[in-house]
């Protein structure tokens, strides 16, 4: 490209040195490369997916003077216990308990949740109460070996079944009694 | 081709943010969960598979205030050298005594280090007057918590336990996104 032009000493026209005219175009190859090197790094290092939260709200700590909660029929109160090995064991009420297994997935505790909403408004319109002002109560109680993916997975649900009041409430030696043989 | 690759070389470099270095290798549960974390005043509760706890806030000059704060509680006197190691410290799971020899090892040093996470037993609660301490550096801060899949229930319960001593009733937990809406997917585990 840039060799030094040899000048003949015969010229024809009068000896007047021209400088060449040099090309405009210059070598991009090792630009581009770099250029490319570049964009393959940054693509790689970023990270797309920025990470989602769950708002999470708890009661508070209940203060010494604090007044009595009110008492709850216990037909509208349904446990859930967060199991080990991924098992949901649920039951409603207290007395006589008939626990039920079920799974994290949309067809289990989803479908459970939502359907035992409708029973439950149903009982109290039976016994003459509003149920929007009476709505189901769902007990979550996670054993000591279930995992936070259950727990994460348990406030999911109640977050898409839009349950009205949900808690969470340490396990009773008698729950853990319930789920011992299931 | 090459004004292409220009522009996507500008767009990268102006939209990548380098991820934080991380104490532990976390993998975060999925939910339908669809808030966007904020991408200031954080304080990051890091919860391992193992149960430790590791504490991360950013904000460089909060984090000195913190530190003398919370020096100055235990009785412990930070050199301004060490306060600015913690300024730019991303993360770390370490019970107050140990904090200062780390703080004066070299980078490389400190990765070999394995941290024993921040005491949060209601005996010794460290992990209270850190949050204590922090939310009065930065009255803003959010706090989210960011757990394994498999840590045990207990462990994140002492946290919220912790969180609500402080009369922190409103906090987040990070999650990723399920791609297709309505399942929880099972993992393979």
């Amino acid at each position: 490209m840039s060799e030094v032009q040899q000048q003949g000493g015969g010229d024809k026209k009068g000896g007047k040195v021209r400088s060449k005219k040099q090309s405009t175009r210059i070598d991009m190859t090792p630009m581009v490369d770099l250029a490319f090197l570049l964009l393959t790094f940054f693509m790689l290092t970023t990270t797309f997916a920025k990470p989602k939260t769950m708002e999470i709200a708890v009661p508070e700590k209940p203060k010494d003077n604090a007044p009595k909660p009110p008492e709850v029929n216990e037909k509208r109160v349904m446990n859930l216990i967060l199991g080990d090995k991924d098992k949901v064991y649920w039951w409603m009420g207290i007395t006589k308990p008939e626990v039920n297994t079920t799974t994290y997935s949309k067809d289990g505790i989803r479908k459970v949740v939502l359907e035992k909403e409708r029973d439950v408004a149903a009982i109290m319109r039976g016994l003459g109460k509003d149920p929007d002002k009476f709505p189901m109560v769902i007990l979550i109680k996670p054993v000591d070996s279930s995992r936070y993916k259950n727990f994460v997975d348990i406030m999911d649900e109640m977050k898409i079944t839009k349950a009205p009041i949900y808690a969470l409430v340490p396990i009773t030696a008698d729950d853990k009694a319930l789920i011992k043989d299931k | 081709m090459v004004d292409l690759a220009f522009l996507l070389v500008t767009f990268f470099m102006l939209t990548t943010k380098f991820a934080p270095e991380e104490p532990v290798q976390v993998d975060m549960p999925k939910s339908h969960a669809n808030f966007r974390l904020p991408d200031t005043d954080i304080l990051l509760l890091t919860v391992s598979k193992d149960g430790k706890v590791f504490f991360g806030m950013d904000g460089k000059f909060t984090k000195q205030t913190l530190l003398t704060n919370m020096g100055n509680a235990h009785n412990i006197k930070f050199t301004p050298d060490q306060i600015n190691r913690f300024a730019v410290l991303p993360s770390f799971g370490l019970p107050l005594s140990q904090l200062q020899s780390y703080l004066d090892m070299e980078a490389d040093a400190r990765k070999a280090i394995i941290q024993p996470g921040i005491p949060a037993d209601s005996l010794n609660n460290e992990l209270a007057d850190w949050i204590i301490y922090s939310r009065l550096a930065n009255p803003k801060l959010r706090i989210a918590i960011k757990g394994d899949l498999d840590t045990k229930f207990p462990v994140i319960n002492k946290v919220i336990e912790t969180l609500k001593s402080q009369d922190v009733n409103h906090f987040n937990l990070i999650t990723n996104l399920i791609a297709e809406p309505g399942v929880n997917e099972p993992d393979n585990k």
